[in-house]
Parts: structure tokens; sequence; C-alpha cells
């Protein structure tokens, strides 16, 4: 598999870190010793069973270094362990407890897998999993995750872009937004038995939400392919956005004119909107967003808009009220 | 006859004892072990949560169990039961501003006032704390009347404890809405009108029991 160091868009820390954050940091500060050692027995080779399991709760967590050895995100914090980011998971169609998911996904069939990409396009097509593994270089990138939940985790993807996809499949003229559905599969998947959401789960962009150069098409993490658990074989990444806009396990991609519909605007339409942008200021109708808890740390951070990636996404926003589309 | 029924009473005494405790041993157990998983925080804040709502329900479980099925010997548990919520709410208060928010004033503050649920469950605290205060002989006799008219405010608290859990979680409602159901059951049973027909029900059944052991 050829993985591919992230380029494109590398900030200096200095520059994005509101000092308040960077103050607050403490738990960093801590670890650093421990990111040290990290850091060295990173060169002896990629052995991710070494995440020190039982140092989760502490302050001090040992990050470990992802595909490409890069241990933290561009903001200095450490990657989560592996074995965190298997066993914490929001994934309704198993359970809706955070450690359910890893015990009831073992045996989800994710082979073989097809995703069936069309709409309004010039160029519709069905690829298998593994064409999509190969035909699309796989590339690294070190990402937060921030859970409308308000916790958080920082986690090395392995994906390619979605607006590589596209560009194969050429859109039309009428296509405005991209709407995706995870595998309807309730035999295997079950949660999808629960009445209290119309399965299957869907979600949707727009369309320059879709083609910015944040959003992945996600097909591994830690240099590994996923885990059902995190939406094997394949899932969406949109770092800037509640984790739950992320959809896992996608069977169908289609370009479409119409705004889509997901499955948490339709069941709880006055908490939840189609943008689902991180924003501290813009508080969900019954808790507040302004802060998060790291998963691995104790204490809280302050919750940065966009989740930290103001620069490369606020364009996609420009004059909107974000409060009304929230 | 009423030596057994002391021992039965101080049997159950126990068992309220040693199920109120075992929560706070597996915390404790947890702790030690480092047993919580990838999120301690969340995982400390729903059990102490949940151990508190099921106690106060259970607390409020004891006067409608003994109205209907005649049960007095649960008596004694309802104190013990109520002040094993109360401790367990403490902890669970405790564990949101120092665990969770780090004392730290200015988020605490933004917290409670865009979170409802946590503003409602704060009252919920408000409302216990004094009856915590007041659970003693010594102060029931003090207060006489008012003491009964003070504890009635465990109703509210209730209340509260139900919309709390219903307000937080994402959707699936289902266990919030079985507190919820059992609650309002405790609660409506307590209405003069329903409680008269309880008791009516009961003196009926009664008659009729000992109708027919004398006329075998």
């Amino acid at each position: 598999m050829l993985i591919k160091k992230r380029t494109g868009y590398e900030i200096p820390s200095s520059e994005i870190t509101p000092e308040q954050v960077y103050l607050n940091r403490r738990s960093f500060m801590k670890g650093a010793t421990l990111a040290a050692a990290g850091a060295l027995l990173a060169a002896c080779g990629p052995d991710m069973s070494g995440a020190p399991k039982g140092s989760a709760p502490a302050d001090g967590v040992a990050p470990t270094p992802g595909a490409t050895g890069a241990a933290t995100d561009e903001l200095g914090d450490p990657l989560n362990t592996y074995d965190d980011i298997i066993t914490y998971n929001n994934y309704y169609e198993f359970s809706t407890d955070k450690d359910g998911p890893a015990k009831l996904a073992t045996n989800f069939p994710t082979s073989p897998w097809q995703v069936a990409v069309g709409g309004l396009v010039a160029n519709p097509g069905t690829y298998d999993i593994n064409d999509l593994r190969t035909k699309f270089d796989q590339e690294e990138r070190i990402y937060r995750l921030r859970c409308v939940e308000a916790w958080s985790m920082v986690i090395p993807w392995l994906g390619f872009p979605l607006s590589k996809l596209l560009d194969e499949v050429q859109p039309t003229a009428d296509a405005k937004y991209v709407r995706f559905e995870t595998i309807l599969d309730p035999e295997n998947m079950p949660g999808q038995k629960s009445p209290w959401f119309d399965w299957p789960y869907v979600e949707g962009l727009r369309l320059d939400e879709a083609m910015n150069e944040l959003t992945l098409l996600a097909t591994g993490l830690y240099g590994k392919d996923l885990l059902p658990q995190n939406g094997a074989p394949i899932r969406l990444v949109t770092p800037w956005k509640y984790g739950f806009k992320s959809i896992k396990s996608i069977v169908k991609i289609d370009l479409v004119a119409d705004m889509p519909t997901s499955l948490w605007m339709d069941s709880a339409p006055r908490e939840y909107g189609f943008y689902a942008n991180v924003n501290p200021d813009v508080p969900h109708p019954r808790w507040s967003q302004a802060s998060e808890r790291r998963i691995g740390e104790l204490g809280r951070r302050p919750t940065l808009k966009f989740n930290g990636y103001e620069e490369q996404v606020a364009y996609l926003y420009e004059g909107m009220d974000l409060r009304a589309n929230f | 006859m009423k030596r057994d029924r002391k021992l039965q009473t101080q049997l159950l005494r126990l068992a309220g004892h040693v199920g109120a405790l075992v929560p706070l041993a597996l915390l404790l157990f947890d702790w030690q072990t480092d047993g919580f998983g990838p999120d301690p925080v969340r995982e400390i804040t729903l059990r102490t949560g949940k151990a508190a709502i099921i106690l106060l329900v259970a607390s409020l479980a004891v006067t409608p169990l003994k109205l209907i099925f005649g049960w007095n010997q649960l008596h004694p548990l309802r104190r013990n039961l109520g002040l094993y919520a109360f401790a367990y709410v403490s902890l669970h208060l405790l564990t949101f501003v120092w665990l969770d928010y780090g004392l730290s004033w200015a988020l605490i503050q933004e917290a409670i006032f865009e979170k409802w649920y946590a503003l409602v469950g704060f009252g919920a605290f408000l409302i216990l704390l004094p009856l915590a205060l007041t659970s003693s002989q010594w102060s029931m006799k003090k207060l006489g009347k008012r003491w009964t008219k003070l504890h009635k405010w465990v109703y509210v608290a209730g209340i509260l404890a139900a919309l709390h859990y219903i307000l937080l979680v994402k959707n699936t409602y289902t266990q919030p809405f079985i507190f919820a159901s059992i609650l309002a059951v405790l609660l409506l049973v307590r209405l003069a009108p329903i409680k008269q027909q309880v008791i009516r029900w009961r003196r009926n059944l009664k008659r009729k029991k000992s109708a027919q052991i004398s006329t075998h």
C-alpha cells in the first residue's frame, strides 16, 4: 500500500493556536517526556500494539506515532491511542453504548463491498473497495474528530480526498449536493432494528464542501485497514464538522440538486442541521459546545471554531449566518 | 412472631445498605485499576447519575409498596435509600464541577446557563440538600408537621431528576422513559383519589379473605 505524506497545507502551529488553548495544554506538557520516549520507540518500528493501555485515563498520554511517524497533529496535540480509537465509538447501527460497536461489529462483513456512485454525473460507476484502495493514492491525514457530545480525539486516518472520486465521475452542472448512504443490513447491524431512527443512515455535503481538500474518504487508520466499529471498509471524514457528519460504511454516493435530509436532521430537526460545523459560539439547543473533553485527558479544553480548520474552510461559509445554518 | 419481624427488618436494612454500596465499591475498584475505559470522566458521571436516580426511585417506591401490598417492614429503608441517593447525587455533581470542568467557574457558568439539563439537575440537588440535612429523628420531632411538608419536595426532586435524564440523551429515550413512567406511577398512587381507591380495594380484599377463613 502506498502511503503518501500530506504536504498541502502545513501551518506553523504558532499561527493557528489561540493563546488560551496553548496555555491550557497541560496534558501535553506533562506528556512531553512520554512523547519523546514514544518518538524514540517509533524509530524502532511501527509497533501499534505497544500502545500503553493502562495509561489512558492519566494526564500523560503516551502518543503512538501514525504510519508516517508523526506523533501529534499540527497543533502539537498527541494522537489518541489505537486502542482508544477502536474501542470508543459512536455507531448507532451497532449500539448506543460507546464500547458496544467494538463488541458487536466483530463479524460485520466488509468484503466483498461495492460503492455505487451516481446521480447527476456524466460518468457513473460502481467501485469495488479494493479498486478504490489501489486506484487512488492512500494518504495519511491526522485530523481532530469533535463529537457533538463534546468529546474529541486526534486520529491518523488513511484515505484519499473525495474530490478525486468526484473528478472521476464528473458531476453535471445541476449537481449541487452530495448524498451519502450507509449500508442497510439489520441482520448484521442490530442497531438498525431500533425504532428511534429511520434507517439507513444518510448524510450530505454541499458540492464545494465535498470538493474541499480536507474532505477525505477514509479506508484505514494507524496504517491499517479500518475496523468495522470505525466504519469499515470506507467512511467519510470532514474534520471541521461534528463527528456525526462523517458517515460510515458507505455503499452509495449520489450527486443531487437539492439539499439531502440527513438521518439526524430527520429525527431531530431542531437540534441537528445540515451544516453541523464545529462552532463554540453556537450551542446545541440542550447543551453547550463551548468546550470539549479530549479522550485520554482529564478536564476540558475550549472548542475551536471549525475545529481548528478555519483557514481551510471559512471561505465556504462567507456571508452565511452560522446560527441559522447550524 | 415479633422477633421474626425484627429479624426481617434487620435483614432488609442490611440488604438496602449492601445494594446501595455496590455501585460505590465498583467505582472504587475501577478507580484503582483504571477500569473506566477511554473516557473515565464520562463513565464516572454516568454511573453516579444512574445509581442516584435508581436509589431515588427506590426510596419513592417504599410508601406505595406499603400502601398497595401492606409491606410495612420496608418502612425503615425509606430514609436510608434517600440518603444514599443524595450521596450519589453529590458525587455526580462533584464529578461534573471538579473532574470534568476542573472547577473552572467560567466554563461551569456557561454550561449551566446553556445546558438546560445541568440547571435542572442542579435544581434537584438543591432540593435534596435540605432534605438530607433534616433526615434525622431529631429534626423530624423538632419540625413536626413542617417536616412532612418539607419532605414532600422530594417529589419535585424526582420529577427534575427524570427530566434531567430525558434532556441529556441523544434521541434514544428508552431508558429515561422507563424511569419517568415508574416515577409517574409512584407519584400518581399518592394522589388522594387514587390513594383512597387503593385503600378501599385493600380493605375489601382483607374482608373477603377473613370471610373465607371464617366459613371454612
